[in-house]
């Protein structure tokens, strides 16, 4: 288990965009009248996306919205690691993956790499912009070592690429997403070694069938 | 030939995102081709063929899928049936759903609907981890243009309307636990419940629910459509089909690809993934699917194949079939060290073996790592993973347990070497003075 509690500093209130609760609304509706509850884990990350963290109040506006008690949200904030409970760098939130697969493909360097550009972990840069935290195990680990940033994962790091993208991001510009080494998706360096057969393409596998072993019409 | 499987036998044509993943893209690849006429089966036709074929579930446990869906109520009554698909992968080591749901998003919603048919569910919930943001966006396109398309939805062309909706959760490994997943969809933290009441009796909102894997799911339509003797054609008896493999750490070139089932493990590892980092006599273990399976020696990995029952000959598992491989400069107790740290971290904290237990494992397993302990901590530690292994709710507490156990079984004498130089070192420590008097 991790420790996880609300940060010591609170905003005083907390209130969702008009936008923000258009989505919200949507999302409530996804679920059987009477079950809106099951919503929470999507609006309490609709909180994070438009503040950066969750903040106290806005646990009470999710819970007034779905109309559940305040301590069963907080709850799912607390337990659910992805809610950021301090406010993290505005600029870039660097999630940099530590677990096996990526540590056995040089993570602890790119922890470094960060540890000296950005400080400390868990700790916003001085200037408000930058921080970062260790996750565990994103689930891309054939193109490990990866972080995530703002979201986006960024996959094949190097202490050197991970250096140039934090220095894109503080220039002001979002650097492209995926593979730092030209892989296409998951598929391996110099390109895929099967799915070279031009009949999977072309519409054949389209053409009308007839189910094998179909029962025969009474 | 690269090599067991040849591409007309692969089922996931765009894994890797060369193609377009939309509708469109989709149809020129043989996606939904049929769908009308499957539906127009009975569920008993349709978990019949899922049966013959010989799938099993590609989430780990390796469970029939067909006899599955056939636990579900076999008439609809006033609660309603729901499919909840598994797409909360956070295996570490585990990278094969995620190009499915951003690849092949068409392919995953025409088996959700299929499952639907055969187990007369007209509701259907994907669940995706959280943090596959962009996996997410694809999935909900896809819905978009499957529900244009009259695919899905209310009202649709096929004769069997299934309502397909996405939801997603917060970073938790334990919501990769089908009852805590149950949970966690219903708005709670997701602590698993007790089995039973198992999910095809009182599952999602105490209604019948099945809950399957996204590789299980997607496979099955293309089953129906080329009949289930070409699915149990490939692999060995118990081990049939085609599946989603994948490599990470030190091999040449670590990618997904999707494979026969029983293809050696050498050969996978040789043909696909470029030969390990200095060729094979640099190989030092194999985590073979997701690293809560024991890892494996060079020498077992030599005869071994990538299927369920030839791995847990090895007293390991298939798990996703997605190997992590270690070579000889990877310091391996340090490996399995930040493996216990992982499962400390996802421990729900319900079961006393597993929240306690997990905590203690990693604190001595650190101190493995550097040789300060004593021998005899080794086998307490053995003793304690035994203790959790079967003692808890879900199957965390197992999961945490068995690399420790995997790691003293081949690398024993590794961590007792590490504690005697430590100790040789260090004449104060107790116990280290005694050895050299000796």
């Amino acid at each position: 288990m991790s420790v996880r509690r609300l940060a010591k500093e609170q905003p005083t209130s907390f209130a969702f965009t008009p936008e923000n609760l258009e989505k919200a609304k949507w999302w409530m509706a996804k679920f059987p009248p009477g079950r809106q509850q099951s919503a929470v884990i999507a609006l309490l990350w609709l909180a994070q996306k438009q503040e950066g963290w969750v903040c106290e109040p806005a646990l009470r506006a999710v819970a007034e919205l779905l109309g559940m008690p305040v301590m069963r949200v907080f709850e799912c904030a607390t337990f659910y690691t992805m809610f950021q409970l301090e406010p993290v760098g505005k600029t870039a939130f660097v999630q940099v993956c530590g677990t096996t697969p990526c540590l056995i493909c040089g993570a602890d360097k790119l922890i470094e790499t960060l540890e000296s550009e950005i400080g400390p972990r868990n700790h916003v840069s001085a200037d408000g912009r930058f921080s970062w935290e260790e996750v565990e195990c994103m689930g891309a680990c054939s193109n490990a070592p990866m972080a995530a940033i703002n979201d986006r994962y960024y996959e094949d790091l190097t202490p050197e690429s991970l250096k140039r993208l934090l220095d894109e991001f503080r220039a002001g510009r979002t650097p492209e997403p995926g593979s730092q080494i030209g892989r296409h998706g998951a598929a391996p360096v110099g390109g895929p070694l099967v799915l070279t057969e031009p009949s999977l393409y072309d519409g054949s596998r389209a053409k009308p069938i007839k189910l094998p072993n179909a029962p025969e019409p009474a | 030939m690269v090599g067991l499987l040849q591409d007309k036998d692969r089922v996931f044509t765009n894994i890797y995102g060369l193609h377009d993943w939309g509708l469109e893209g989709a149809l020129q690849r043989g996606i939904w081709n049929g769908i009308a006429d499957m539906m127009a089966m009975t569920p008993e036709w349709i978990c019949d063929q899922i049966k013959n074929s010989g799938l099993r579930g590609r989430g780990g446990a390796g469970f029939g899928t067909g006899l599955k869906w056939t636990f579900m109520p076999k008439q609809e009554s006033e609660r309603p049936h729901y499919l909840v698909v598994n797409a909360d992968e956070s295996e570490p080591g585990a990278c094969k759903d995620r190009e499915i749901l951003r690849n092949e998003p068409h392919r995953l919603l025409e088996g959700c609907v299929l499952a639907c048919r055969a187990m007369r569910a007209h509701d259907c919930f994907i669940y995706i981890r959280g943090e596959y943001v962009l996996e997410r966006e694809h999935l909900e396109a896809a819905i978009v243009q499957a529900a244009e398309a009259g695919l899905i939805g209310s009202n649709t062309k096929i004769g069997w309307d299934v309502n397909i909706r996405v939801t997603h959760g917060g970073g938790a490994y334990i919501c990769g636990d089908e009852m805590a997943l149950l949970e966690s969809l219903e708005g709670k933290k997701g602590q698993p419940r007790l089995k039973p009441p198992f999910p095809a009796g009182s599952g999602v909102y105490g209604c019948p629910t099945t809950v399957n894997n996204v590789e299980s799911i997607s496979v099955t339509p293309e089953i129906i459509r080329r009949g289930a003797e070409w699915f149990a054609g490939i692999g060995r008896p118990n081990n049939t089909g085609v599946k989603l493999m994948a490599a990470s750490g030190h091999v040449n070139r670590p990618c997904v690809v999707e494979e026969a089932m029983g293809i050696p493990v050498r050969q996978l590892i040789d043909d696909h993934f470029g030969g390990v980092r200095g060729g094979w006599g640099n190989l030092k273990a194999i985590i073979p699917g997701g690293v809560s399976m024991a890892v494996i020696t060079p020498e077992q990995a030599e005869g071994a194949l990538m299927d369920f029952d030839s791995l847990k000959e090895l007293r390991s598992g298939l798990g996703t079939g997605t190997m992590t491989v270690m070579d000889k400069d990877t310091d391996v107790v340090r490996a399995i060290a930040r493996v216990a740290y992982f499962f400390k971290h996802e421990s729900c904290g319900q079961c006393t073996p597993c929240r306690e237990g997990t905590g203690w494992m990693w604190r001595v397993m650190e101190r493995m790592v550097t040789g300060e302990a004593d021998p005899k901590e080794i086998d307490t530690l053995l003793d304690v993973a035994s203790q959790i292994d079967g003692h808890t709710i879900c199957a965390l507490g197992d999961a945490a347990a068995w690399p420790i156990q995997g790691l003293f079984r081949h690398f024993r004498h590794e961590v007792e070497e590490r504690i005697a130089s430590y100790r040789a070192r260090r004449p104060h420590v107790q116990g280290a003075t005694l050895q050299a008097a000796e």
